[in-house]
């Protein structure tokens, strides 16, 4: 379908429209770092600088409520203890506006978790169904970022209803999906034109930033074959701080913990965000832990992404690229080198 | 040049050590990350200086076993001095290496003033200006608006506990009396404290840095903020249970405080939670007159007591 053009100047208005229907969330600026908030008329969103957290709060929030529930007995039965529970349906139509390729595209790699054939979780299948994804195309690669190296780029439609190209005075704009052609059906957009061409040169441009991708063909058998290869894993786990910074702020990391929040007869029953380096994720009842240190922990979060997931799904790696894990460790522990430095550790082995 | 002598000085007892922990160029040219030396071509790697951000110290207490090295700045060697005083390392199985320390930057503080933080190339410091190149060009900063307030305030730029020192010591005078941010917060009323905690702590996802990169928390996998059993502190991310932790690990830091900032600038969210250790910390310098972390053989305060406290009018 051909491209459209919508003046930055008439964001506002776009977003004021798109208001009536729907809950808006959208970068904002707040005391100086970037996080997504819902937005009210009024507020200034910010389309420049990516956000620090990540996009997978629109469909995975850290906090979910499942449902509530409330104890009641009753003096004639003692025995007998009656449960309500009320269920929560997170179905409001929402935009999530102003998300980069690299954030949306980690929303696919959820679905192949929660909304597959065999399994489908409500509360998330709820959520991403009634959310849109309007997405920015980036326009300035950091250092940290490698979307190119996992098969993507910084125009990739995947996951996204719209896709948004900055050019001169505003964005050129692609319907990717039925519903993305209703969001852009205001009259607040003109046909693109030349306007395309300039677009199409920005995303070269981007492409071209990322200079050349890392190679990270067979990094799955690689991570197989040092499975047990402990020595190598201390050696790359020695500098992390085994904190859940990597984890909380990676759009495609989706492991969750659930809790039953109880105070007197009622409660709710909440699922929270849980990762992988901590701790307590695989704590067994018994007391046994089959990740005892942080270099078991490291190797299943590096597993996980480049070696469990794409041998599940087809060898797609359940890593977008986005390098916010980099940017964000308090210890500067770097994914593509750990990826790097098992390739060639397993090819001394051979 | 104190990095040649660092480097020479840890060759020297290499091979008795099983590692010696330093810093190494990072991602980009505004980074450092943290160096396990173990051999001779590791040593090569070593860099020191103004992205030397990580208080190393807080890997020892989980090294206690090895025979470890460590290179420390001023603020960071006070952390080993607390860790000796609460025998959570052993002084026979660590070698500090110290420097005099010019001060580092803070990343948190130069993403607010340099919008090309990752397409950096290399940035250098020359008394009190740096010059980052990135994209082609060069941007000069005045140092003393993107080092940390840590800095600002430091009266330790030197190791006060060492095996080896390398270089000459550094003589500076602290460039403010007080840390700034401390003082533009008490300049809030009372009433708007909790909104300033509130709205800060809605950015907190909970990961913990501030906890991990802490080299006093040393509870490390037996926290109260994962524990189910007590369940002190709720699993719902909302601004209340994360102050909760906040203060919780505050208090836990009392007479411990050894104000290297860790906390701060491992938050991922650029939260300003070095107040409240700071708030704390001084605290503790006006009831006991005591800094933690600068005379090993002191008996940090809350390790005793004295039947009539000078300070504490009861």
């Amino acid at each position: 379908m051909a491209r459209k053009y919508i003046a930055e100047t008439d964001i506002t208005a776009w977003l004021k429209e798109l208001s009536g229907d729907n809950l808006i969330i959208a970068p904002v600026v707040e005391t100086g770092t970037v996080v997504y908030r819902p937005y009210t008329s009024g507020s200034e969103v910010e389309l420049v600088n990516r956000p620090v957290s990540s996009p997978k709060e629109a469909v995975f929030p850290q906090t979910e409520l499942l449902f509530t529930y409330k104890q009641d007995k009753t003096p004639e039965d003692p025995g007998r203890t009656k449960v309500d529970m009320k269920e929560a349906t997170p179905d409001r139509a929402t935009v999530f506006f102003g998300p980069r390729p690299c954030g949306t595209r980690g929303i696919t790699m959820f679905d192949k978790v929660y909304n597959c054939g065999k399994q489908q979780d409500t509360y998330y299948v709820t959520r991403r169904e009634n959310t849109a994804f309007v997405t920015i195309a980036c326009t300035r690669p950091d250092a940290t970022c490698f979307c190119h190296s996992v098969n993507s780029g910084p125009a990739d439609p995947d996951g996204s209803d719209v896709l948004l190209v900055p050019v001169q005075g505003g964005y050129v704009a692609e319907a990717i999906t039925d519903k993305g052609t209703e969001l852009l059906a205001y009259d607040l957009f003109s046909d693109a034109g030349k306007r395309e061409q300039e677009a199409n040169a920005v995303i070269d441009k981007a492409r071209e930033m990322l200079g050349d991708p890392h190679d990270f063909t067979d990094a799955e058998s690689s991570l197989y074959k040092l499975f047990d290869d402990m020595e190598f894993w201390d050696e790359q786990a020695a500098k992390c701080i085994n904190c859940g910074a990597c984890t909380y702020l990676c759009p495609t990391c989706h492991c969750f913990n659930i809790t039953d929040q109880t105070a007197g007869l009622s409660g709710r029953r909440i699922r929270t965000w849980d990762n992988c380096m901590s701790y307590e994720f695989t704590l067994e009842g018994s007391g046994h832990n089959p990740r005892p240190t942080k270099a078991h922990r490291l190797k299943n979060r590096l597993g996980h992404k480049f070696a469990y997931y794409p041998e599940n799904n087809e060898g797609l790696v359940a890593c977008c690229g986005c390098g916010r894990c980099i940017e964000r460790c308090p210890s500067g522990v770097d994914i593509r080198a750990i990826v790097l430095a098992a390739k060639e550790r397993s090819d001394v082995q051979e | 040049m104190s990095l040649d002598q660092l480097k020479r000085l840890i060759k020297a007892v290499l091979p008795d050590l099983d590692m010696v922990i330093g810093w190494k160029q990072g991602h980009d040219g505004l980074t450092a990350t943290p160096l396990f030396i173990r051999s001779e071509d590791d040593v090569e790697k070593l860099q020191i200086g103004p992205l030397a951000v990580h208080n190393l110290a807080t890997f020892l207490p989980g090294l206690k076993d090895k025979k470890v090295g460590v290179v420390v700045k001023g603020c960071d060697s006070r952390a080993a001095v607390q860790l000796l005083q609460e025998k959570l390392i052993d002084r026979a199985n660590v070698t500090i290496f110290g420097f005099g320390c010019d001060g580092v930057v803070s990343h948190a503080k130069l993403r607010k003033q340099f919008d090309a933080m990752g397409r950096a190339d290399s940035m250098v410091r020359d008394g009190d200006t740096v010059t980052i190149e990135h994209d082609d060009e060069s941007t000069a900063l005045p140092f003393n608006e993107i080092c940390p307030d840590k800095c600002l305030t430091c009266e330790f730029p030197n190791a006060v506990v060492h095996d080896h020192f390398a270089g000459e010591r550094i003589e500076r005078t602290p460039v403010a009396s007080e840390n700034p941010a401390l003082a533009e917060f008490e300049k809030l009323p009372i009433s708007e404290r909790l909104d300033f905690w509130q709205n800060q702590m809605g950015r907190c996802i909970r990961c913990h840095a501030c906890r991990n990169a802490c080299p006093m928390c040393v509870c490390r996998d037996h926290c109260l903020a994962t524990s189910r059993d007590p369940n002190w502190i709720g699993q719902e991310t909302s601004p209340r249970e994360n102050l909760m932790f906040q203060m919780t690990h505050t208090m836990h830091l009392a007479g411990r405080c050894v104000e290297c900032g860790e906390c701060e600038r491992a938050c991922p969210m650029d939260i300003p939670v070095f107040l409240l250790r700071k708030k704390m910390a001084d605290e503790v310098k006006e009831l006991f007159d005591y800094n933690a972390g600068v005379n090993p053989d002191a008996k940090p305060p809350l390790m005793t007591f004295e039947t009539d406290e000078r300070n504490i009018k009861e």
